[in-house]
């Protein structure tokens, strides 16, 4: 179904051109009657939920992978690749955790990554923050399943990014991008 | 699902995917989603110079790329998907799935030709619309000298106030008529 290049329209103007082309997808667009109850949304919820026996395992070698990552760290430094992958590690668990059931440990991740992306110096951040993070990440992943931890987990998500926000606002106080990047709001809806 | 006067729904068996992300979980759940939507042909890389290799091989109609992976990312794959003069099709549409979820970064996103941003967690909802206003709301591309992608004004404001940055006569954008709006207008 690719683009046939002969049908391209093209209008030039001065400082750019702007060019149409008949909608080769358009063939895929089916009209349906009302009692077509067909809902490939809920289908795929379905099948999502279907997964979903997987998501403790598959949530608990995220976290295992991250905990590797920082062990690499405490052994080579902060180089470009072992802050590369423990940034990776926590930003797969950012996008990942809500998805997979554990919104707090993403919570926690981004928290983490924020630490990544614009502490002025990894060296400098004190080990402990670091360490409190991915620890963190790895209890509310192996605890989950107790009656009490949600709440706690919620909790020791939000402590971690106040503490990790008032440091990231004091090293970064005469930097200002990356003061604005850090209190801006995220697009993405919160948990 | 639409819903109203008319309801459209695609046929994902007639649609041809490219799903780029490192991550193996990721892609599961993606292959997943799209095959409950229907969708059989559905190819899978883990990295952005695979992806690239890819896409020109199989000619998917639909990318849908993580951001952050190794080698190249997925914001430099869809610029190398985004070269006018390639032999391969530019104007595929571009979802970027991605957990950076920062203004900023939809702005990084949309300036590299991407059509459309969604930012994890996922949801099959989120990723259906996505889908379905690529394939019935295309939008026209723009070329400049430092830019080809789809137009990234999506809306015509009146109120808009700051500078004019295109030059260049009354009508500058031809919109594309919607396929919905079209179809709606016949019923």
């Amino acid at each position: 179904m690719a683009n046939d290049k002969r049908d391209i329209e093209i209008k030039a103007f001065a400082d750019h051109h702007v060019i149409t082309q008949p909608n080769p997808l358009r063939k895929v667009l089916r009209r349906v009657t009302e009692t077509d109850h067909d809902d490939p949304v809920a289908r795929a919820e379905k099948a999502l939920a279907g997964l979903s026996g997987e998501f403790k395992k598959w949530m608990a070698i995220e976290a295992d992978r991250l905990s590797a990552a920082y062990t690499v760290v405490l052994k080579h430094g902060f180089t470009d690749e072992t802050r590369e992958e423990l940034f990776r590690a926590a930003h797969d668990i950012k996008g990942d955790a809500a998805t997979f059931g554990y919104p707090s440990a993403g919570a926690a991740a981004e928290s983490l990554c924020r630490i990544i992306e614009h502490a002025p110096d990894l060296e400098k951040v004190p080990s402990e923050l670091i360490v409190y993070h991915i620890n963190a990440i790895q209890a509310i992943v192996r605890e989950r399943t107790k009656l009490d931890t949600v709440s706690t987990a919620s909790a020791l998500s939000r402590q971690l990014r106040g503490v990790a926000d008032e440091y990231l606002m004091q090293v970064n106080r005469d930097r200002p991008e990356h003061l604005e990047a850090i209190l801006a709001p995220s697009i993405a809806p919160a948990d | 699902m639409l819903r109203g006067p008319a309801m459209f729904r695609i046929d994902f068996n007639k649609l041809r995917f490219l799903v780029c992300d490192d991550n193996p979980h990721m892609r599961r759940i993606l292959r997943t989603l799209l095959h409950s939507f229907g969708a059989r042909e559905v190819y899978e890389s883990e990295d952005g110079a695979t992806a690239l290799e890819m896409y020109t091989h199989y000619v998917p109609d639909i990318v849908i790329t993580d951001w952050s992976m190794p080698i190249f990312d997925g914001l430099e794959l869809a610029q190398m998907i985004r070269q006018p003069e390639s032999k391969g099709n530019p104007f595929a549409p571009i979802i970027m799935l991605t957990g950076h979820s920062e203004k900023r970064r939809v702005t990084v996103a949309r300036d590299a030709g991407v059509t459309e941003f969604l930012a994890k967690p996922i949801s099959a909802k989120g990723l259906y619309q996505r889908i379905l206003n690529v394939v019935a709301n295309p939008r026209p591309f723009i070329k400049t000298k430092t830019y080809f992608g789809p137009d990234r004004r999506r809306n015509t404001s009146n109120a808009y106030i700051g500078p004019e940055r295109r030059v260049g006569g009354e009508v500058e954008v031809l919109q594309q008529p919607s396929l919905l709006d079209k179809a709606r207008s016949s019923v």
